[in-house]
C-alpha cells in the first residue's frame, strides 16, 4: 500500500464530500468507512511499530555523597515533616503538634549527627527550603551535593546554587571569576564563605573592586566584614569613612567602633569624655555631668556621627548619644574612678542626662557585646520594671550581650516575679533547649496562669515558644490536670505532645 | 464478646511502613491531619496484633469532645483494610484512623502489641466485618442457579441497546469524515456531548468516554487532526468489533466488550475464571480522580508466571479506595485475570500469606524492548494505551528550559531513549525520578504507550514511588 498516512489525514481534515480519499471502498461501504476503516490499520501500524528517539545528552553523574543514610524511621519522620508542610494550614491548632515548627529542629539535629538526605526526599527539600529562608541553610545543607546538582537541572532551584558557596566549584580562580562576573547573590555567597575562611582574603577581594561597587552593594559588602572583624581591618574601613555614601560611611564607622582599639574608637573616647564627666563639687557625693556637644564638625561626621536628628529630637542630646554609644565602655569605670560597671551605672546624674546617658550604654553594650556592662544596665530581673525607665532599655536586647546560661537565668527570676506576659521577646533570646531554671519557671507559670483561670490564646506565644524550646523531659512534669477546662487542656495537651514528639524524633536520629 | 477469629490471633506481625499508612489516606488535609494525630499524646489504651493477614489496631483519641473517639482498624481482609471510627467524619479513613496507623507503624513502644483480644468494642466490630466477608461467598452459590435464565434475558437486551448506540455512533463518524474534521474544529463540545449522553443511555459508557476524548482532541494543539483521526479510526474499528462480536474469537469478543463498557461482575469472575496464584509484586499504585470518582490503579508482577496485572478500585471523592497494596510488598495470592485477549486487569482473590518486604525490581530491558512490548500487545489489543513494562537500567534526561523538549528516560548505554509522556508535564514524580537516579541508571517501572512513558516507581535501591 502506497497511501501515506499524511495522505488518510489530508483528505479526512477536507472530508471525503471534497476530496476523495486514497482507499477503495469494499462493496456496500462508502467513502468515509473506507478512509476509516484504512486509517485504523495505519494507526496500529504505526503504534506497533514506534522506535525509541535518539537520547539527548544524559546529565553528569551527581558527586557522592558519603555520609550516612538516615535511620529508617527518621527518614519516615522526615518524609512527614516535609508532608505536612505540603499541606496548607489554618483553622485552630487543636491539640496536635505543629509539625511546620519542628522541620527547623528535626534539620539541625540530623545535620549535627552528619546524615545525608534521602534521595527521593530531595524535591521535597529544596522545595521547603525555596519557599521558607529560615530553614534554607540547614535544609541544603542535609541535602547535600546531589541536591546541588538537581539544582543545576531545574531552574527552579537555582536560588539553591546562589545560596551554596561550594556549589562554584573550588577549582582555582573560580572565586576571582565569581567575583568579577557573578550575580550580586553569586558574589555575596562568595564573600561570605570566603570570610569564614579567610578573612583578609575576603577584604582584599572587596577592596579590589570597591570603587566600582554600587552604593548599596557597597554597604551590603561591609556588612559581611562584621563576622571575625579585625584590627586587620582598619586601614581599610579608615579609607571607607570618606565614602561618598553616608551610609557606608556610617556602616564603616559602626564596624570601627566594634574594634575597641581602633583609632576611631579612641577618637570618640576622647570626644565623649570632653561631654561626660565626674563631677565632685555637689554636696551628696560624686556625680556625673554631661555636657552635651555643641556643634558636630567634619570629623565627627567622617566618624559616622549623623548631624541630623530624628524630628521631635534635640540635635545636642542626638550628637552625645551617637558619640557615647561609639566610644568603648571599658574606660568609663576610670573616667569615675571607681571599680566597675555596676559602680558606674548607679552614680546619679546630673540635669536630668540620665535617660540619655543610659540608653547611649545601653546600645554600646549590645554593639560591643559587653556581658558586664549589659548586666549592670539590666540590673536585678526581680526588680519592677520602672515606667520611666522602660522608654529607653530594652532587656531583650541587653540580655543577647549575656552569656547563654546567664541569660536562661535572668529570664527564669524575671518569669518567676513578673509572669509571663512580658517575658515573650525575653525568651526569644534564650538558647534552646531552655536550660533550667527557665524551663522549670515557664511551666510554673502556665500553671498558674492557667489555675489563675487566664485564657490560654493570651499565651498562645509562649506557648508556642515552649512547644520548640523546652526540653522534652520537662513532659513528665507538665500532667495535664483533670480539671482544665478544654482549652487549657487542648494547649498542654499540644505542649506535651510537642515535647514527647521531640524526644522521639531525637531518639529516632539517633538510630 | 471477641470472637475466637479475633482472639486467637498471636501478635507477631510486620508493621506498615509509614508511607503504607499515608498511601491509604483519602486526600492531603487527612495526610497533614492524620500525622498530627500520630503521636501519643491523644491516644490511650492503644494496642495491636497481628497474625499474616489479619491483623487489628485500636485505640481511644481524645477529641474536643468529653468522649473519646474509639478507633479500629482490620489491617486484613479480602479487600483490604477495614476501618471503623466513632467520630463524625466523612472521610474515609478519617484523620483518626491514618493516625492511630502512623502510630502503631512507629512499633512496640508507641502501640504494643497485645496478648489479650482487643476491647470489646473493637473486638465486635471486628466480629462483624470478618462475618461480612465470608457472606458474598455463600450468597452468589445460592443466586446463580435461579437467576440464570433473567440475566441471560438482560444480558441480551444490553446486547440489542449497544449494538443500536454503536450504529448510531458509525453513522456519526462517517458524517463527521464526509464534512471533514476541520468543520469539526470550531463545532465545540455541545453536539459531542449529546453524542455521548446518547451511549451512556445505550449502556455503552466506554463508547461514551471515547467520544468525551473525541471531543476534547478537536483542535487540541499541533498535530490534532492526525491524533484525532487516530481517534476516529479506533473507534469505528470499536464499533464494527461491537456489531459484530458474536463472529469475533472469544478472547477478542471480551476485549471488545470490555473496551464497549460491559463490566463483569467480580463475584462471577471468581467463579467461572480459573485463578493464577504467583508472587506478586506491587509494582505501583496511583489514584485518578475524576471529580466523582477516585479510581486507583495497581500494578503487579508476577514473580513465577512474569505476568504483569492491573487491579482497579474505586472509591467516591473523599474517601479513599479501600484496596490499598504498598509498593515493594509481594503477596502470595490468587488473580482472577479477567478475559481479554490480551489480559492485564485482574481481581485480587484468596491470599495465601501476609505480605512481605520485596525490594528488588523485577527484571526488565530497554527503551526498544518496552516498545516492542507495547506493539506485540496491539496485536492483541489494537485499542490499548500503553503496556506496563519495566526499564531496567534508565537515566532520566530533564526537559529542556522552556519546554523545547520534553523530558526522556535513556538507555545507560547507547543511543536510545523513550519520550516521556507529555501529560507528565515537568511534575514533580519527575524530579524525584531525577533525584533517584542521580544521573546514573536506576531500574523504572512504568507505563510505555504511543503517547510515551510514564514512569511510576523507580528503584534506588529502595522502591521509591513517583
Amino acid at each position: 500500500m502506497t497511501t501515506t498516512w499524511d495522505d488518510l489525514v489530508g483528505a479526512a481534515l477536507l472530508g471525503t464530500e471534497r476530496r476523495t480519499p486514497p482507499t477503495r471502498p469494499r462493496e456496500g461501504q462508502d467513502a468515509a468507512g473506507a478512509l476509516l476503516d484504512a486509517a485504523a490499520v495505519h494507526t496500529v501500524q504505526r503504534r506497533a511499530a514506534l522506535l525509541p528517539v535518539a537520547a539527548r545528552a544524559r546529565p553528569a553523574a551527581a558527586p557522592e555523597d558519603g555520609r550516612p543514610a538516615l535511620p529508617e524511621a527518621a527518614r519516615r519522620r522526615l518524609a512527614l515533616l516535609l508532608a505536612d508542610r505540603a499541606a496548607p494550614g489554618g483553622g485552630r491548632r487543636g491539640s496536635a503538634p505543629d509539625l511546620t515548627e519542628l522541620l527547623p529542629q528535626w534539620l539541625a539535629a540530623a545535620n549535627a549527627r552528619g546524615y545525608r538526605a534521602p534521595a527521593a526526599l530531595l524535591p521535597e527539600l529544596l522545595e521547603a527550603a525555596r519557599a521558607r529562608s529560615d530553614v534554607r541553610p540547614a535544609a541544603l545543607a542535609l541535602a547535600g551535593p546531589r541536591a546541588l546538582w538537581l539544582a543545576r537541572l531545574n531552574p527552579q532551584w537555582k536560588y539553591a546554587l546562589r545560596a551554596s558557596p561550594s556549589a562554584s566549584g573550588g577549582e582555582p580562580g573560580a572565586d576571582d571569576r565569581v567575583w568579577q562576573e557573578g550575580l550580586l547573590a553569586e558574589r555575596s555567597a562568595l564573600l561570605v564563605s570566603l570570610r569564614q575562611r579567610d578573612p583578609d582574603a575576603a577584604r582584599e577581594l572587596l577592596a579590589g573592586t570597591w570603587a566600582k561597587e554600587r552604593a548599596e552593594d557597597r554597604l551590603m559588602f561591609l556588612d559581611v566584614l562584621g563576622e571575625r572583624l579585625s584590627l586587620s581591618d582598619e586601614p581599610f574601613l579608615e579609607q571607607v569613612l570618606s565614602d561618598r555614601s553616608r551610609n557606608v560611611r556610617a556602616a564603616a564607622a559602626g564596624l570601627l567602633t566594634g574594634l575597641p582599639g581602633s583609632a576611631l574608637a579612641s577618637r570618640m573616647t576622647a570626644r565623649a569624655r570632653a561631654c561626660v564627666a565626674p563631677d565632685r563639687t555637689s554636696g551628696d557625693g560624686p556625680r556625673i555631668t554631661v555636657e552635651a556637644p555643641h556643634e558636630c564638625d567634619s570629623g565627627m561626621q567622617r566618624d559616622g556621627i549623623v548631624a541630623k536628628p530624628p524630628s521631635g529630637r534635640g540635635e545636642r542630646s542626638w550628637w552625645l548619644g551617637q558619640l557615647v554609644e561609639a566610644a568603648p565602655l571599658a574606660g568609663w569605670p576610670a573616667r569615675f574612678g571607681v571599680a566597675g560597671a555596676a559602680e558606674v551605672v548607679a552614680l546619679p546624674v546630673a540635669d536630668g542626662w540620665q535617660p540619655d546617658l543610659h540608653a547611649a550604654w545601653c546600645r554600646a553594650a549590645v554593639r560591643q557585646g559587653d556581658a558586664e556592662w549589659a548586666r549592670a544596665l539590666l540590673g536585678p530581673a526581680a526588680s519592677p520594671p520602672a515606667p520611666d525607665v522602660a522608654s529607653w532599655k530594652d532587656p531583650a536586647k541587653l540580655l543577647s550581650a549575656l552569656p547563654p546560661g546567664e541569660r536562661a537565668g535572668w529570664v527564669a527570676e524575671f518569669i518567676a516575679v513578673h509572669g509571663l506576659p512580658e517575658a515573650f521577646r525575653l525568651l526569644g533570646t534564650c538558647a534552646v533547649p531552655w536550660a533550667e531554671p527557665l524551663g522549670r519557671a515557664v511551666v510554673d507559670a502556665l500553671d498558674t496562669a492557667r489555675d489563675a483561670g487566664g485564657y490560654p490564646w493570651s499565651f498562645s506565644g509562649v506557648m508556642g515558644l515552649a512547644e520548640r524550646c523546652l526540653d522534652p523531659s520537662e513532659a513528665d512534669r507538665l500532667a495535664v490536670p483533670e480539671d482544665a477546662s478544654g482549652y487549657w487542656a487542648e494547649a498542654f495537651e499540644r505542649l506535651v505532645g510537642t515535647l514527647r514528639l521531640r524526644a522521639t524524633m531525637h531518639a529516632e536520629l539517633a538510630g | 464478646m471477641a470472637g475466637p477469629t479475633v482472639g486467637d490471633m498471636n501478635c507477631q506481625g510486620e508493621r506498615w511502613t509509614a508511607e503504607q499508612v499515608l498511601a491509604l489516606a483519602p486526600d492531603a488535609a487527612s495526610r497533614k491531619a492524620g500525622a498530627k494525630l500520630a503521636g501519643p499524646g491523644p491516644w490511650s489504651g492503644a494496642g495491636a496484633c497481628a497474625d499474616g493477614g489479619a491483623g487489628a489496631v485500636w485505640g481511644e483519641c481524645k477529641g474536643s469532645g468529653s468522649k473519646p473517639y474509639r478507633t479500629v482498624v482490620d489491617l486484613g481482609g479480602q479487600g483490604g483494610p477495614g476501618f471503623h471510627c466513632s467520630c463524625p467524619s466523612r472521610k474515609f479513613p478519617c484523620k483518626h484512623a491514618l493516625g492511630l496507623l502512623l502510630l502503631w507503624t512507629e512499633g512496640e513502644e508507641a502501640v504494643p502489641g497485645s496478648q489479650e483480644p482487643p476491647p470489646e468494642w473493637a473486638g465486635q466490630w471486628l466480629e462483624r466485618r470478618r462475618q461480612r466477608e465470608e457472606r458474598p461467598a455463600a450468597r452468589e452459590a445460592g443466586a446463580a442457579a435461579g437467576d440464570a435464565e433473567a440475566a441471560r434475558r438482560r444480558a441480551e437486551r444490553r446486547a440489542q441497546r449497544i449494538a443500536s448506540g454503536a450504529t448510531e455512533l458509525e453513522q456519526r463518524l462517517a458524517d463527521l469524515l464526509r464534512g471533514g474534521l476541520a468543520s469539526a474544529e470550531g463545532a465545540g463540545y455541545g453536539q459531542w456531548e449529546e453524542t455521548a449522553a446518547r451511549m451512556v443511555d445505550a449502556q455503552a459508557p466506554g463508547l461514551a468516554s471515547r467520544v468525551r476524548e473525541l471531543a476534547a482532541t478537536a483542535g487540541a494543539g499541533a498535530g490534532w487532526a492526525s491524533r484525532m483521526l487516530e481517534e476516529c479510526a479506533l473507534l469505528h474499528t470499536l464499533n464494527q468489533g461491537c456489531l459484530r462480536v458474536d463472529r469475533l474469537p472469544e478472547p477478542l469478543a471480551a476485549t471488545v466488550r470490555a473496551r464497549v463498557g460491559v463490566t463483569t461482575d467480580t463475584a462471577a469472575l471468581v467463579a467461572s475464571v480459573p485463578p493464577v496464584r504467583d508472587h506478586w509484586l506491587i509494582l505501583a499504585q496511583r489514584d485518578g480522580d475524576d471529580g466523582r470518582l477516585v479510581t486507583r490503579r495497581i500494578w503487579l508482577h508476577g514473580r513465577e508466571t512474569g505476568r504483569m496485572a492491573l487491579l482497579l478500585s474505586y472509591g467516591a471523592v473523599g474517601r479513599a479506595p479501600e484496596l490499598s497494596l504498598p509498593v515493594g510488598l509481594s503477596i502470595d495470592a490468587d488473580l482472577v485475570f479477567h478475559p481479554s485477549a490480551r489480559p492485564l486487569r485482574a481481581a485480587l482473590g484468596a491470599r495465601h500469606a501476609a505480605p512481605v518486604p520485596s525490594p528488588a525490581p523485577p527484571p526488565g530491558g530497554g527503551a526498544e524492548a518496552a516498545l516492542r512490548t507495547y506493539g506485540e500487545a496491539l496485536r492483541d489489543d489494537p485499542w490499548l494505551e500503553a503496556w506496563p513494562v519495566v526499564l531496567s537500567a534508565a537515566v532520566p534526561v530533564p526537559g529542556e528550559e522552556g519546554g523545547g523538549a520534553g523530558w526522556q528516560v535513556a538507555d545507560a548505554e547507547g543511543e536510545s531513549a523513550l519520550a516521556v509522556d507529555p501529560r507528565c508535564g515537568d511534575g514533580a514524580g519527575l524530579w524525584r525520578l531525577a533525584a533517584v537516579s542521580g544521573g546514573r541508571p536506576v531500574p523504572v517501572f512504568g507505563e510505555c504507550g504511543h503517547r510515551g512513558f510514564t514512569p511510576l516507581t523507580a528503584w534506588g535501591p529502595q522502591p521509591v514511588a513517583l
